[in-house]
């Protein structure tokens, strides 16, 4: 029954042409329309670090009070002097502190001309909590970071354009003019968005070249290439004058792994602001935050608004192709109601032409999600012409999206085809006959 | 045209008839609500930047590690990009207008006394600015070579509270000076920066956009005499006829690289490429609203001819009937017309009040300004012209229905 209905599905597709033209493109078009605009949303919108997103948090603490904040919230960064008491406090799991930084490279040693590569300081928490998965070697440890040492790891890309792709943990690479020992190469890590450096950046740049020990770096004076925010008097002249500023450039990240150790992380921020205000630091009341990586990419509006109200109205715009269909069904179907009424009359039950009819929409929607499969996939390599490149080249036509696309569209038919269906399947067989 | 009939005749097709309604008046929302927004785009790509943007382009390097000889090394290099043919001038500079990346933005205050900051202005600063970027002045005067200060003396004297190591003058925009001293010549008025600093105004340029933060305010930019080199972030900006941009661009990477192989080459690129990179996201923006409009108001379109035609054939019967007891074409052609001009005027009145709803929203989640008035009737025509350029097929073949169909069946 089944096969018979989805021919005479077909038949009837190509009996009113112009009407079966109508409704495949307002299928067509409205998924492709939602599907191309949520392959953009899906990839600058989904948890970069699902197994742990909840885990890791971003402690804030204000240390510009009520006149020079931004609308009563702390900065999105710490000053030097908050960073290191919070790591010299070492009130989590595990915690690190960053800030990104540029260095230039001879790539093909001393002869080549220097190109500029891109990193972060780090501690060496940072791989662990992260989980950066490595190649070679492995992170650096707690005491390397307290010995200042001139460690490195590199990026699996990076470490391919230096030593061929070799394993070149305890070699030597001269960075900015010094010199540093790689103790670890990852594989392919880039969490996108990326969540733990967003002062200064999108968070959809090109990945990681490196990542340095942040003492060494401290010790080296390496500036920061992310954002330096400051507030009131500028009187930093020297490299000591400004670590002791109100600037706050540092991005601190603490792992809390139960309810009970965040709050007790969160009481021990107050207090440490408390602390502050008592010692004459602070002049207002603690003002702290404290937000997992969810959390942070949402106050951080990592989801550019082009995207979310780009999906929105193709939403929108796919809502009133639905009610386009069901109208341009409601008239396929009433056009029939003489044949209708013969197959009713020769004892075709209710729940037949209902079934019947439903498997027609089914059809249109096969044909509807083909089409807009097509020009879902135009629409996507369209989105380069649209997007900035480094979000656009982040949606890509995968399997689960040629999936969506074909169920969304058979789904939104057979849903538009309720009501016409069950109009159809009311049709009274006497008066059908009566009249012709 | 009696309406009552039609009303009855609607009444027996409550669900299509709402389908209809429905459809327009969500097509009316989002039209209304997508075009405003394209409106707004628009005004903000076409922001003008004050600056001769066609002749200008950029060369960004960087040190390996910090010099000490930065400024003999800044005298050098622009000498040698001044040697370039072409170029006719040449500046180091921190900042552009409409690009992303470091800006230095700063509060001023007209009287030392007040607790919050009047305007929050961008800070221009190198040497021979104003004439490479091209902005014209108004009033007043550039700086005299004598006016400038090297930014690190300038930071080092912040610090020491040295008064002589500080810029004593600044140029300001128009716009800024129309905030601060609103219907007084700005020229020689103090504004004050940091613990009570006093600057002159001595020159008002007409416009010149800020690099970013254009919600504080998009022409608020001050220029100061402070020169600055590469190590302290600033990149070549070196200005041309359009045409040569290409190989002066060219040219002055290869004078650079000969002058010291030694330096990374952070970024290459005409004006023009750095200003349609900021917009990149308004132009995607752009872009996707008005394909969305265009294929919403052709998928509607096309929703009224099948539903119109829908209509037609059924009441075939009807019309041969009304036909045959005296109505004319034009009667029948009417009938339909209106029809679709009542079910429109209803969806327009639904969607104008979902527009308003979903403006409200945008209003409280994207600082959007509100839906300016004027958008209601125009989308009102709109809708109507459209409904009645759909609905003209289908009635002008109720009208061809001949009379005699009324006496065929039954």
């Amino acid at each position: 029954m089944f096969v018979h209905y989805l021919t005479l599905g077909l038949r009837s597709l190509r009996r009113n042409p112009a009407l079966t033209v109508l409704m495949v493109m307002s299928i067509g078009l409205g998924v492709a329309a939602s599907m191309t605009t949520w392959s953009v949303f899906r990839a600058v919108s989904g948890n970069p670090i699902p197994d742990k997103s909840a885990q890791l948090f971003t402690p804030q603490v204000d240390n510009w009070g009520p006149q020079q904040n931004e609308k009563g919230e702390p900065p999105s960064a710490l000053s030097y002097t908050d960073a290191m008491a919070l790591m010299r406090a070492h009130q989590a799991t595990q915690q690190t502190l960053l800030y990104p930084v540029q260095l230039s490279v001879l790539p093909g040693g001393n002869r080549s001309l220097p190109v500029a590569v891109n990193g972060y300081a780090v501690y060496g928490d940072f791989f662990p909590m992260f989980e950066v998965p490595f190649q070679y070697g492995s992170g650096w440890s707690t005491a390397d970071d307290e010995g200042h040492a001139a460690v490195v790891v590199l990026s699996g890309e990076f470490n391919q354009k230096l030593f061929g792709g070799a394993d070149s943990v305890g070699r030597e690479v001269t960075l900015g003019g010094h010199d540093y020992r790689v103790v670890g190469v990852t594989r392919h890590w880039d969490p996108k968005p990326r969540f733990f450096a967003l002062f200064g950046s999108g968070g959809f740049e090109d990945p990681a070249d490196f990542y340095v020990a942040f003492t060494r770096a401290l010790d080296l004076q390496i500036d920061t290439t992310g954002n330096n925010s400051c507030r009131g008097k500028l009187t930093a002249t020297g490299w000591d004058d400004w670590l002791r500023s109100n600037c706050v450039w540092v991005t601190p990240w603490v792992e809390l792994d139960s309810a009970v150790q965040v709050a007790r992380y969160r009481q021990f921020l107050d207090g440490y602001a408390a602390d502050q205000q008592r010692a004459g630091r602070f002049a207002w009341a603690p003002n702290v935050r404290l937000r997992n990586v969810m959390q942070w990419l949402d106050f951080n509006h990592v989801v550019p608004p082009e995207s979310r109200i780009s999906l929105m109205v193709s939403l929108g715009f796919f809502v009133i192709c639905l009610i386009n269909t069901i109208g341009l069904l409601l008239a396929k179907f009433m056009r029939r109601a003489a044949e209708i009424g013969v197959r009713r009359a020769l004892g075709a039950s209710r729940r037949e032409i209902y079934k019947q009819y439903l498997m027609e929409a089914a059809t249109v929607g096969v044909a509807g999600g083909v089409l807009g499969l097509l020009l879902t996939a135009a629409g996507i390599s369209g989105t380069g012409l649209l997007f900035r490149p480094e979000i656009a080249r982040l949606a890509h036509l995968d399997l689960s999206l040629v999936g969506l696309t074909l169920v969304v569209a058979i789904l939104a038919s057979v849903a538009a085809a309720f009501y016409p269906a069950w109009r159809a399947a009311q049709v009274q067989p006497a008066w059908q006959l009566k009249s012709n | 045209m009696d309406i009552l009939p039609i009303l009855s005749t609607l009444r027996r097709h409550k669900i299509t008839a709402w389908l209809l309604i429905l459809e327009i008046a969500l097509t009316c929302a989002i039209v209304c609500n997508a075009v405003f927004l394209v409106s707004q785009r628009l005004e903000r790509m076409n922001l003008p930047s004050g600056i001769a943007e066609h002749e200008l382009v950029q060369v960004q390097l960087a040190n390996i590690g910090n010099r000490s000889d930065a400024e003999a090394r800044a005298k050098t290099d622009l000498a040698a990009l001044r040697q370039i043919p072409g170029v006719t001038q040449v500046a180091l500079v921190f900042q552009m207008p409409f690009t992303d990346g470091g800006s230095s933005n700063s509060g001023i205050k007209l009287d030392p006394q007040q607790r919050e900051d009047t305007a929050d202005v961008t800070q221009y600063m190198g040497e021979n600015l104003l004439s490479t970027l091209g902005t014209k002045l108004v009033a007043g005067r550039d700086f005299r070579p004598d006016e400038f200060v090297n930014l690190d003396t300038a930071v080092a004297a912040l610090h020491t509270g040295d008064l002589k190591g500080l810029p004593q003058v600044l140029v300001v925009t128009q716009a800024l000076a129309d905030r601060l001293w609103p219907g007084q010549s700005a020229l020689g008025k103090q504004i004050y920066l940091g613990q009570g600093l006093a600057f002159r105004v001595v020159g008002v340029v007409a416009h010149l956009a800020r690099p970013n933060r254009l919600s504080k305010g998009v022409e608020y930019s001050t220029v100061w005499p402070i020169s600055m080199n590469v190590s302290q972030g600033a990149s070549f900006l070196i200005r041309c006829a359009p045409q040569e941009r290409e190989r002066v661009l060219k040219s002055a990477l290869a004078a650079l690289k000969q002058l010291d192989p030694n330096r990374v080459v952070l970024q290459k690129r005409t004006y023009d490429e750095a200003r349609h990179a900021f917009f990149a996201n308004d132009r995607a923006m752009t872009g996707i609203l008005v394909g969305v409009c265009l294929a919403l108001l052709i998928v509607t379109a096309l929703g009224i001819v099948g539903l119109a035609s829908f209509w037609v054939a059924q009441r075939r019967r009807t019309i041969g009937v009304r036909r045959a007891l005296g109505a004319t074409r034009a009667n029948i052609l009417h009938y339909f017309q209106t029809e679709n001009f009542l079910l429109a005027t209803l969806g327009i009145v639904l969607g104008m009040v979902l527009a308003y709803g979903i403006n409200l929203f945008l209003m409280m989640h994207y600082e959007l300004p509100r839906l300016p008035v004027i958008y209601f009737p125009v989308g009102a025509a709109l809708l109507w012209v459209i409904g009645q350029i759909a609905v003209f097929g289908p009635a002008l073949r109720a009208a061809a229905v001949p009379p005699v169909v009324a006496t065929r069946s039954v």
